[in-house]
């Protein structure tokens, strides 16, 4: 135990002496989530719609101007024809077109029934699709006035119709900036969890101080142990950091209890600290660590649901995901920043994570050499 | 003190060492020279329980190097080659730290160390990484008798050390010696093998021979002849032209000369060199030293 303690105390000694570790445990959560947060949203701020009116009608008018009247909606207005308004399209100038077609009013009058089209830029499929609820909802909004209007009742539904009336649950106003942060913290913790442990580790076999460390008596556990701890105070240490900014610059609620969120953080870090200490038990330089863990890192990440949600995946991604360390770990985040679980509800997830982290750590343990 | 029976070791296709019988005695100072990949550090780290001999066994204090390695861990005293304490930490926080791994403390056995330690001592809240040479070794040195070793082993101590560090760390060494260290040291420096109680000469992986230093050179069979002159490169060309010559080799700024026997007399060269003109003619016969032993080894 003395031993332990004496070689976390070496190890705090070193992080702090060194010129890039300690300004990076403060600046990288500050940046991630002052930067990040922002940047990686889908809250479509603007979309700028081409209206080509065929029809030049009041009807058409009408519902021109309800799209102009939605704040993010730019209304570019009239291009003869769609070839040009396609071209806009081509050059990213526009991100939809609405055209009218010729007897756009005639045929509503007289047939009760009309059409409009609209061509969505879906390069990215996300904003297509969100630019195509908005726009049905404008276009459905359309309808019941003009129904109020003829039939004279204003605000008139038929009563036969079923509607829903919407309300979000655990983000209210659906700021993604809420979705964002509690993903972008949970990447954090894996980072140090995962980079720095293992740069650390294998930094001392670059120096060759391993060499002599080998030649005591110092036990295996120890020494592991003793690379760990340091990193996993820091890992929590970072989170809560980046939990009070969140919460300072967006209002992040945090609902569920911090007990429950840090001891799921604990022993989630345990188990990617050990992978990045397997990881560079087996390497020799830190350029191998690095290269192996922004591997491991970077499909760990876009396969933990921090963007996309893994329910929609293919099967057989969501299995390989039964492995990913930060696909739990971040429903474990939003879960309890948001919604506010308990260990309870987290069940699955805690055994999980509990069964990655001895793994990996005993990986780690077996696999460190004080031989070669 | 240790026994080395027919240890080998090949990295891939490279034979490192191939069947090497060694024996240390009890408190003796040990010398293994050697060239730059003789296989004087491969010996060392398997003697050190950081590498698996392939074949063969080795025993310190009668402990085995692979069963027992963890008890070997405990009773040595290991300066690898390479400075391999942490830089970023203090002389006296590195010295502490190997005193708490091996579970002691440095008043504990501070005796050990104070002559080689007092010389470092004003420097002891500096970073290790910012001593000089000589410095950086002596930490070193200390660090690994923190625990008090039985056995001493030292790789190459002295490599990338000016010729005053060197001759103090030797008798560091001897003072070492006094108090009843086994003391084994590799070295690729020949002069430094006169320092040694005995030494085994290795080469390619393989022991060419053990003994003192004086038996080593005076069972030395052949008469050397060292020559001088002005200009070196022409003089080592015109000694190896020379129709009695076996061996020419230089030896910092002279030529050792070894002829095709041992007739060849000092005034036969000496008038030879002057009829090809060249100044400053010095040539006087003188005992082997281990090189000339080395070489001479090497050839055959």
């Amino acid at each position: 135990m003395k031993t332990i303690l004496y070689l976390l105390q070496k190890e705090f000694r070193q992080i702090f002496r060194n010129k890039t570790i300690l300004p990076m445990i403060f600046v990288v959560p500050i940046m991630q989530m002052l930067i990040l947060v922002f940047a990686a949203t889908y809250d479509m701020k603007r979309i700028d719609l081409v209206v080509v009116d065929h029809d030049m009608s009041e009807n058409s008018r009408q519902l021109i101007a309800k799209f102009d009247g939605i704040p993010f909606f730019h209304v570019h207005h009239l291009e003869q024809s769609e070839k040009l308004a396609e071209d806009k399209l081509l050059n990213d100038e526009a991100d939809a077109i609405l055209v009218f077609p010729v007897n756009f009013e005639r045929n509503l009058i007289r047939d009760d029934e009309t059409k409009v089209q609209l061509l969505i830029n879906a390069i990215e499929s996300n904003s297509a699709q969100l630019i195509y609820a908005y726009s049905a909802n404008i276009i459905s909004d359309f309808n019941k006035d003009i129904i109020a209007e003829w039939k004279g009742i204003p605000e008139f539904t038929p009563p036969t119709k079923v509607e829903i009336t919407e309300n979000y649950w655990y983000n209210p106003e659906l700021d993604y900036k809420w979705f964002m942060a509690p993903g972008i913290l949970a990447i954090l913790v894996t980072i140090i969890g995962m980079f720095m442990s293992g740069m650390n580790l294998v930094r001392e076999k670059e120096i060759g101080t391993i060499e002599q460390l080998n030649v005591t008596p110092l036990k295996k556990y120890q020494f592991i142990i003793g690379k760990l701890i340091p990193f996993w105070i820091i890992g929590l240490f970072d989170l809560a950091f980046g939990l009070t900014i969140a919460w300072l610059v967006f209002d992040l609620p945090i609902v569920g209890s911090l007990f429950t969120l840090f001891f799921m953080a604990g022993i989630y870090l345990i188990g990617v600290l050990g992978l990045g200490l397997f990881i560079s038990t087996l390497a020799d330089t830190q350029q191998q660590v690095m290269f192996v863990s922004f591997f491991f890192m970077m499909i760990f990440v876009l396969m933990g649901g921090i963007f996309t949600p893994v329910e929609s995946m293919p099967n057989w991604a969501q299995t390989i995901d039964r492995l990913n360390p930060i696909y739990y770990f971040m429903r474990v985040m939003r879960m309890v920043v948001l919604k506010g679980s308990n260990i309870t509800d987290l069940l699955q997830e805690l055994v999980s994570l509990s069964i990655l982290g001895i793994t990996f750590l005993s990986l780690a343990i077996w696999r460190y050499r004080k031989t070669a | 003190m240790i026994e080395i029976n027919n240890i080998t070791k090949s990295y891939k296709e490279t034979m490192a060492l191939s069947g090497i019988n060694l024996h240390v005695n009890e408190g003796e100072l040990f010398g293994l020279i050697g060239p730059d990949g003789a296989g004087k550090s491969t010996l060392i780290r398997i003697l050190m329980t950081l590498l698996l001999p392939d074949s063969g066994e080795a025993k310190l204090d009668n402990l085995d190097v692979v069963e027992n390695y963890k008890k070997i861990r405990k009773m040595v005293g290991y300066m690898p080659g390479r400075f391999s304490l942490y830089q970023d930490l203090s002389v006296e926080e590195n010295l502490n730290f190997f005193a708490t791994v091996f579970g002691t403390t440095v008043q504990e056995n501070y005796d050990l160390i104070r002559d080689i330690f007092y010389q470092i001592e004003p420097f002891k809240s500096r970073r290790a990484g910012k001593l000089s040479g000589g410095m950086k070794q002596k930490l070193a040195l200390s660090c690994a008798l923190i625990h008090k070793p039985k056995i001493l082993v030292l790789d190459e101590p002295t490599t990338g050390v000016d010729a005053v560090s060197r001759k103090e760390f030797w008798e560091m060494l001897k003072n070492l010696q006094q108090k009843g260290i086994t003391i084994l040291v590799s070295t690729p420096y020949m002069d430094e093998a006169d320092l040694c109680d005995r030494v085994a000469l290795i080469q390619n992986g393989q022991i060419l021979d053990v003994d003192s230093p004086k038996q080593i050179t005076e069972k030395f069979p052949r008469k050397i002849i060292q020559v001088g002159a002005r200009n070196m490169y022409q003089l080592i060309n015109d000694l190896r032209a020379y129709d009695k010559a076996e061996a020419v080799y230089a030896f910092g700024q002279y030529a050792h000369f070894t002829g095709l026997n041992d007739e060849v007399e000092t005034n036969e060269l000496d008038n030879y060199l002057q009829n090809l003109g060249h100044e400053k003619i010095l040539v006087e016969e003188i005992p082997a030293g281990i090189e000339d032993v080395f070489m001479n080894l090497m050839e055959q």
